[in-house]
């Protein structure tokens, strides 16, 4: 992994309205080298990529200071489509993936391949026709470049997520002269078996001699995979080493400025299990939830437990919040505390005590262009009539009280923003996430229902997270129900962890049940339906 | 340096090349022969006079429905409440500007009201496209108040063709009824001592207070309906509609409120217009009500799914500012006679609309 960089990044500096978030960086990437970078919510990653692709909001705000060179010449990139004519990729966290193309489409969209017909020799290339053989081609090259073999024509639309996030990756590939992809958190929406197999794939592509600059915030992946990394912390160039001679508490230390003991440390504190009390049961229930399908599901979930929702993506468990929260139509039913909620009465649940996180955080739990005040105020306020002035006729907004609550939950989630003003669009990822927690706390809930709570957050804020949810459980008893695709998360706080499969509870484990019982589990068989299984085959 | 930019930024190019444009024009004026206090007069006035009605664009922009070219229907409903207002006055035999007003706004809220949530089911219904439905809405309304004007079973001189002795004016004089009520030096200076401050001159300048604090407490209270919570409902379901219906809101009702709330504005505003201009003109003259009030609130900086009191406050000043003082200037440019300035005056003015409406992509609307 020596030689020449492919990319490099000299000085950068960036600031927002005066919010100086990145300070003389530099980033150096080699042809066939995995680099990984790594930093905390909020520490600049996904700024610093963005001046990469010469990202409108870049320019729109004032661009930025330092010097890109590509294979050693120095290059000014206007826009994504220069930065893509320059041979660099990028995958995106959030699918841009158009539902009902097809997979060749799909990898081919802009760049089509064209057949001349009579119309374009005097209308131009824009009146060719699909050279779709061609086409065709192209895509399951590039399909075989990563290791995927599946049919081309397939429409996006019913693939499970893991797989279209393969589309996205052939897509990039395709592009004549790509020198270097940028993965920007690829593995936050993947199981933990996608996800190996995205390294993998990552792993393929850097032998053909394609540089990658890999971001995300699980350490472990950065010690397999990368060569080399570089730490940023506060918009500040910590370190750029070679993986090799790291730790991942080295890494997470240097990440937060300050040394990390455990990476989930949940205190153990007493609590009391109300076993009679059933807090929330689903009888016989259906969501019909594109590509999440939740199909007759029985469970119930103790008052004061943390109850947790496992399983592979596609199974359905993200299912549950959605049918739950009325987002999509469902069938059976569901009690809070024994009182059967009416799911076809928007926001039933909320009137009953519930309040819930979102898994897509953009599109379900932000307002984009409005503050983050107004953000982690606006449910309680809509429901529970808070944060209101009184007078007359009118009830308005009582600012004073809006503002504290909001320096308060900014406190107490550690929320890297320049105040309650800022608007929630221009917050980092994971600090998004946190805007979606602070909103769901502040309705004060009997039950609480977080979807990937931790998705895109950096360590420190996964720990803080955590802890604040047992905290929550320990000292005000409220019911947690977390829907997580991350196992280790599940298994450090809940105190049962029943695994999604086909729409279905397949077996409700313990969180120190072995590894093999949850692995089954996630197939829909039980260690017992395997032991059997193996009885058979002896005979 | 980085403070002008900063100050640049806030402000956006647009509206600062505008403003610029505008105050260069006022400094030109006084060379064109014309007097500055006239000018500022004017201004003042054209400001007034189409504010409600830009104002009208806000819950129809925050409520998610977009640009609602379709306020010619409040306007078609506050013409029928200040003609039914005066045939009322006309029917008694008495002459009362006062009651007049108050009938018009009487009569034409309620009816409007019902009208803009007609609309609004409309246009829960053809979602995605409710800015080329509401343009059509607009230019339906028009036509079809003109039947209305044409069949209303009127009697007054004041609004019915004298001859025929049926069917409306094209242009009605409120001399004997509201007009200048609350501007007009003139009409304010017949009304009793107390009420003198509605309008009067300072250093040649006319500062019609009346109408001016009328729109900026109708700004107050949309200001204030915004911070309320029925208001941040709607503007959330302006904004992300998942977001609001997992809030426990009915996106589609809070649409058909914005529709409403801006439909009345319409009437109100035509009332305040007619009320300062000093004459109702039916028939085909609100044809192009909509876009004028469009391109005002687009200069001021809004998009097409987020407006605020500042962006009516701002861009009705340069819009209406820009139309009043541009075209007695090129008037004296021209060569006396020539009808190259009524040319003149449809390309700026349509070329100002076309501008803003170019602008309305893009701008704050980049995803991250
Ligand atoms: N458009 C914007 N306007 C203002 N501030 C912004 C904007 N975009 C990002 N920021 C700020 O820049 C800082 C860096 O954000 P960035 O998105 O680069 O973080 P990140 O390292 O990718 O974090 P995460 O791991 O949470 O995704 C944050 O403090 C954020 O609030
Ligand atoms: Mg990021």
């Amino acid at each position: 992994m020596e030689g020449p960089p492919i990319l490099s990044m000299k000085g950068i500096s960036k600031e927002f309205f005066g919010n100086q978030v990145l300070k003389n960086v530099d980033l150096i990437a080699r042809p066939g080298e995995i680099h990984a970078l790594v930093g905390e919510n909020g520490a600049g990653k996904s700024t610093l990529m963005n001046i990469l692709f010469g990202m409108p909001v870049i320019h729109s705000t004032g661009g930025f200071k330092g010097e890109i060179e590509i294979g050693g010449e120095k290059v000014t990139i206007a826009n994504p489509h220069e930065a893509m004519n320059h041979g660099i990729g990028m995958v995106h966290q959030e699918f841009m993936l158009i539902p009902d193309f097809s997979i060749t489409e799909n990898i081919k969209v802009g760049r089509e391949i064209g057949k001349p017909t009579m119309l374009s020799k005097f209308l131009g290339s824009s009146m060719d026709i699909l050279d779709r053989r061609a086409m065709s081609k192209d895509a399951q090259n590039a399909l075989s470049r990563i290791g995927m073999s599946i049919e081309d024509y397939v429409k996006v639309a019913g693939l499970p997520i893991g797989y279209k996030q393969f589309v996205e990756i052939a897509r990039e590939i395709d592009k004549t002269g790509i020198k270097l992809l940028v993965f920007d958190e690829p593995t936050a929406v993947l199981t933990e078996s996608e996800a190996e197999r995205l390294l993998d794939i990552m792993r393929r592509i850097a032998r053909q001699g394609i540089a990658i600059i890999f971001i995300t915030h699980r350490l472990d992946e950065v010690l397999a995979v990368a060569d080399s990394l570089t730490i940023l912390r506060d918009g500040e160039l910590i370190e750029r080493t070679m993986t090799k001679d790291m730790t991942v508490v080295e890494i997470a230390g240097k990440m937060i400025g300050r040394k990390v003991e455990r990476l989930v440390d949940v205190a153990d504190t007493v609590r009391e299990l109300d076993d009679d009390t059933v807090a929330l049961e689903l009888r016989n229930f259906s969501v019909a939830m594109p590509g999440e399908q939740v199909s007759q599901m029985d469970v119930s979930v103790k008052k004061g437990e943390i109850f947790g929702f496992g399983g592979l993506a596609g199974q359905g468990k993200i299912g549950i919040i959605n049918g739950i929260m009325g987002l999509y139509p469902s069938e059976g039913d569901a009690l809070v505390f024994g009182k059967k909620l009416q799911l076809d009465r928007l926001g039933d649940a909320l009137r009953n005590g519930m309040a819930f996180v979102s898994e897509d955080r953009r599109g379900v739990g932000l307002l984009l262009n409005e503050s983050i005040e107004r953000n982690i105020i606006f449910s309680s306020m809509q429901i529970h009539n808070k944060f209101l002035w009184k007078r007359g006729p009118f009830s308005t907004l009582n600012r004073k009280q809006s503002k504290e609550h909001a320096l308060k939950m900014i406190r107490l989630l550690d929320i890297r923003c320049t105040g309650p003003n800022q608007k929630s669009r221009s917050l980092s990822g994971g600090n998004q996430q946190k805007v979606c927690l602070a909103r769901a706390l502040t309705m004060d809930p009997n039950i609480l229902i977080v979807a990937e709570p931790t998705r895109g957050i950096d360590i420190g804020a996964k720990k803080l997270v955590l802890e604040h949810l047992v905290k929550l459980n320990a000292e005000k008893g409220v019911t947690i129900v977390i829907i997580s695709s991350e196992l280790v998360e599940l298994r450090s706080v809940c105190d049962r962890i029943a695994i999604v499969a086909e729409g279905k509870v397949s077996q409700i484990l313990p969180p120190d049940a072995s590894d093999a019982a949850f692995g089954l589990a996630m197939s829909g068989m039980s260690i017992h339906d395997a032991e059997g299984e193996g009885e058979v085959h002896h005979e | 340096m980085s403070r002008t930019k900063d100050f640049v930024m806030r402000i956006g190019w647009p509206r600062l090349i505008i403003g610029l444009f505008f105050v260069l024009l006022i400094v030109v004026s006084p060379f064109m022969g014309l007097k500055l206090t006239d000018v500022f007069s004017d201004v003042l006035r054209r400001w007034a006079m189409f504010g409600v009605l830009v104002l009208a664009m806000v819950p129809g922009v925050q409520s998610g429905i977009g640009l609602n070219f379709g306020v010619s229907l409040g306007v078609v409903a506050g013409l029928i409440g200040s003609t039914s207002a005066i045939e009322l006055s006309y029917r008694q035999g008495v002459q009362r500007p006062w009651a007049d007003l108050g009938f018009a706004l009487l009569i034409a809220i309620p009816l409007a009201a019902i009208l803009g949530f007609l609309y609004g089911l409309l246009l829960n219904r053809v979602k995605g496209s409710e800015m080329t439905v509401s343009t059509y809405v607009g230019f339906s309304a028009i036509a079809f108040s003109n039947i209305i004007w044409l069949s209303l079973p009127f009697k007054s001189g004041v609004l019915v063709w004298p001859i025929a002795g049926e069917g409306m004016r094209n242009t009605i004089n409120l001399e004997q009824s509201f007009g200048g009520l609350m501007s007009n030096p003139a009409v304010v200076a017949g009304l009793p001592r107390g009420l003198r401050w509605l309008a009067f001159e300072v250093g040649g300048v006319v500062i019609p207070l009346g109408v001016i604090l009328f729109f900026l407490a109708m700004c107050f209270l949309n200001w204030l309906f915004l911070r309320s919570k029925k208001g941040i409902a709607m503007s959330a379901a302006g904004e992300n509609t998942l977001f609001t219906r997992s809030n426990a809101i009915n996106v589609d009702h809070m649409r058909i409120l914005g529709t409403m709330i801006s439909t009345v504005l319409g009437a109100v505003g035509i009332i305040m217009y007619a009320q300062i201009f000093g004459f109702l003109q039916l028939y085909n003259a609100p044809l192009m009500m909509g876009f004028q009030c469009v391109a005002a609130v687009l200069i001021g900086g809004a998009t097409t799914r987020r407006a605020t009191i500042t962006n009516v406050l701002v861009g009705t000043l340069l819009f209406q500012g820009i139309l009043t003082t541009a075209l007695p200037v090129i008037k004296r440019l021209m060569p006396s006679g020539s009808t190259l300035s009524e040319v003149l005056r449809i390309i700026i003015s349509n070329g100002i609309i076309l501008y803003a409406l170019s602008k309305t992509k893009g701008g704050n609307q980049v995803e991250k």
